[in-house]
């Protein structure tokens, strides 16, 4: 229990003392703590930089046999991982895709840009994005998407599956909460059905029944299918966040709304989903950084993003093979990073729509 | 807005029809027939996805049915809890399956309750250290996808550790090596003790690498999603509370057990709950790195038999029956911490 009448202004000794040794059993775990990590801190960073082959050449890393990293592993292989299977002469194309991608993001993160145009660039950039994969269009030549792999595919995957669950997700969180019997039950099983089963399983469903399921002839190639599972599935979980945020917009608004003379989609579409969504903003971002996460699964149904693209790289290839840990730890920091920065961004939004008056709750 | 606004338009129920102006049996006449087409529509859609997959079938020659479950499985299962040999029927290795999530899943919640509680106090110590290293378990694990964090316990676990003939020894009795833990266990009234020879270990019990990955994996990616639970429930009592209790003469330690963990806890079991039902959802990853769950089985089952509609519906059935259990067991216990609190 933090105590709560922080003195403003402490002295670096007393600091000291206040953190580390401010009591017996705090001093005790202080040198515990400093102990353990003065023994395992020299021992990581021998293994990760003082003895680690940092060049590509497979004969130093087999010498050293482990007693340092072989970073050349990630030298050797980087391509193969980040782009999977994609024609190497071609690589340039998910690589322009990639730097789009981020340009779009940084433009986005910035709060003075949020405007109907940006919905618009999304659209027209991953359309771009698409194009650039594809090929077919502007002379570039088709890469069928069974080719695709690497970070452009997980970052594809995630995104096409957010843009597309998350209106279905609002819709279905609404017809959770409608008055309507028939509307509220078909919701309410769709999300608690989806939600209490595995994603494996919804995407074993995709990849092996949807072809069933559909006419003979309609043929959907395996990436779109997989688009179409997991767009299913992070819909159910999106539609629980914006519940909740639906659940904390007082019902006098609603009313007063009325009162007003809206009608019952402006109540929904300026009074409530305006404030429920910006409630949920953490919880949101949550479930945007558990979908980019969860992209990793579709390597069981054969799709070869970042992790599919590693095992790819490095699975059939006796030299390197021995390396999968420093392959491993390399694709980790990727996620970390993507997800990392996610979630620091979502507290300085959050702060941000606190702290900001909203046009709509000054008085008139 | 009678056809476009139907979904999305879910009005308060006190202002649809006590407004003296409102036209309610209008309202109501358009409600019923908004519905009646959604339920015709839903009806018919799954009508003619049915069609289709009766279509197909034929066309295949592929026999649908859950008959199959009692025809000879025809497969080995790596490791199980219960008895199981390859001419036994499909329904024995589908339970044999699900003990193996239960195997691997419990002992799961357990470890990851425990290690989680414990990163989740250390990250509300008074201590620096304490403090920075718990957060940087949190941001580290729950930052990397399980699937990536599941190869990396495979790999290590199978190619990094010595071979059994010269194991690891980590404890009197308890040997780690490629292939396993081995760790004394009680049989037939006493102990055995696993024993180290030239070549192999033997006697005792033991785990299976596979096995370790998953139960690790779960259990260390789990435990930071706890912590944060645990955190959050703390941090959701008031300081003050904590101030009156020790100005009234309670020590720390009754502070935390009489006044601060009974509210917390109300906090923590709902979220909590979820916590367990993802680990359960999540060791269905256990496919990735061959260890016999139920949905490793159904997988290899679906791959023989071809019925693939049959084998994902057991595996979502048995799920949804997981989830709904453990959620009825945390309901109860939510409701008796609930009532203690309030009284």
């Amino acid at each position: 229990m933090s105590s709560a009448p922080v003195v403003a202004r402490r002295s670096a000794i007393k600091w000291t003392r206040d953190e580390f040794f401010s009591s017996p059993a705090n001093t005790l775990l202080t040198l515990l703590v400093a102990a353990a990590l003065a023994w395992a801190l020299p021992k990581l960073a021998n293994w990760a930089l003082l003895h680690a082959v940092f060049n590509a050449d497979a004969q130093a890393c087999r010498a050293i046999e482990h007693a340092g990293a072989c970073w050349g592993v990630i030298a050797e292989k980087l391509r193969a991982i980040l782009f999977g299977r994609y024609p190497y002469a071609l690589q340039w194309r998910p690589g322009v895709g990639l730097l789009l991608l981020a340009a779009m993001s940084f433009v986005s993160a910035v709060p003075r840009m949020w405007s109907r145009w940006l919905a618009l660039l999304w659209i027209i950039g991953l359309l771009l994005f698409v194009a650039l994969m594809r090929g077919g269009v502007a002379g570039l030549e088709i890469v069928p998407s069974s080719r695709w792999g690497g970070l452009p595919l997980t970052l594809l995957l995630s995104l096409f599956s957010l843009g597309v669950a998350f209106p279905l997700g609002v819709l279905l969180a609404l017809g959770r909460r409608s008055p309507w019997p028939v509307v509220r039950s078909v919701c309410i099983t769709y999300i608690e059905l989806i939600r209490g089963v595995p994603l494996i399983s919804v995407l074993f469903m995709a990849s092996f029944m949807l072809p069933l399921l559909l006419p003979q002839g309609w043929q959907l190639d395996v990436l779109l299918r997989v688009l179409v599972g997991i767009t299913l599935f992070s819909a159910a979980y999106l539609a629980e966040v914006v519940r909740g945020g639906l659940q904390a917009v007082p019902v006098g608004q609603l009313l007063a709304a009325r009162a007003m003379g809206l009608r019952a989609w402006q109540v929904q579409r300026y009074i409530v989903l305006p404030q429920a969504l910006r409630s949920v903003v953490p919880a949101l971002m949550n479930t945007f950084i558990g979908n980019f996460k969860d992209s990793s699964l579709v390597v069981i149904v054969s799709l070869y993003e970042l992790t599919g693209a590693l095992t790819l790289a490095l699975g059939g290839d006796p030299t390197w093979r021995p390396f999968y840990l420093e392959g491993y730890l390399f694709i980790a920091f990727v996620y970390w990073a993507f997800c990392f920065a996610m979630s620091r961004y979502s507290r300085w939004i959050e702060r941000r729509l606190v702290s900001q008056p909203t046009p709509d709750r000054q008085p008139a | 807005m009678s056809e476009g606004g139907g979904m999305s338009a879910p009005r308060p129920t006190s202002a649809s029809g006590e407004g003296p102006t409102s036209p309610r049996s209008r309202v109501a006449i358009v409600a019923w027939l908004f519905q009646a087409l959604l339920l015709l529509a839903l009806v018919a859609a799954i009508a003619w996805m049915v069609s289709n997959t009766l279509a197909h079938l034929r066309e295949r020659g592929i026999h649908a049915g859950f008959d199959f479950l009692w025809q000879p499985a025809g497969f080995e299962i790596g490791e199980s809890w219960l008895s199981y040999e390859s001419s036994q029927p499909f329904w024995r290795a589908f339970v044999v399956g699900l003990a193996n999530t239960v195997r691997v899943a419990v002992p799961g919640i357990v470890l990851a309750t425990l290690l989680g509680t414990l990163i989740g106090l250390a990250r509300l110590s008074h201590n620096l250290l304490l403090r920075a290293l718990s957060t940087a378990y949190v941001e580290l694990l729950r930052n990397v996808p399980l699937l990536v964090q599941l190869l990396m316990w495979y790999f290590a676990l199978t190619e990094l550790l010595p071979a059994s003939s010269d194991a690891l020894q980590l404890a009197p009795g308890v040997f780690l090596s490629k292939s396993g833990l081995s760790f004394p266990w009680w049989e037939a009234g006493a102990f055995e003790w696993p024993v180290a020879s030239e070549i192999t270990i033997s006697g005792g019990a033991s785990v299976t690498p596979e096995f370790l990955a998953v139960l690790l994996g779960l259990a260390t990616y789990t435990a930071a999603f706890v912590a944060e639970t645990v955190r959050a429930g703390v941090q959701s009592v008031s300081s003050g509370q904590v101030h009156a209790a020790l100005s009234m003469g309670l020590t720390p330690r009754q502070s935390l057990r009489y006044i601060v963990m009974p509210q917390a806890l109300r906090v923590i079991v709902p979220s909590m709950t979820n916590q367990y039902l993802n680990l359960t959802k999540n060791s269905s990853l256990a496919v990735a790195i061959g260890y016999p769950d139920l949905v490793s089985v159904a997988n290899t089952a679906l791959n023989q038999t071809g019925r693939a509609f049959e084998c994902i519906a057991v595996i979502m059935a048995v799920y949804l029956l997981l989830s709904l259990l453990t959620s009825a067991l945390m309901n109860r216990y939510n409701a008796r911490v609930a009532l203690r609190g309030g009284g």
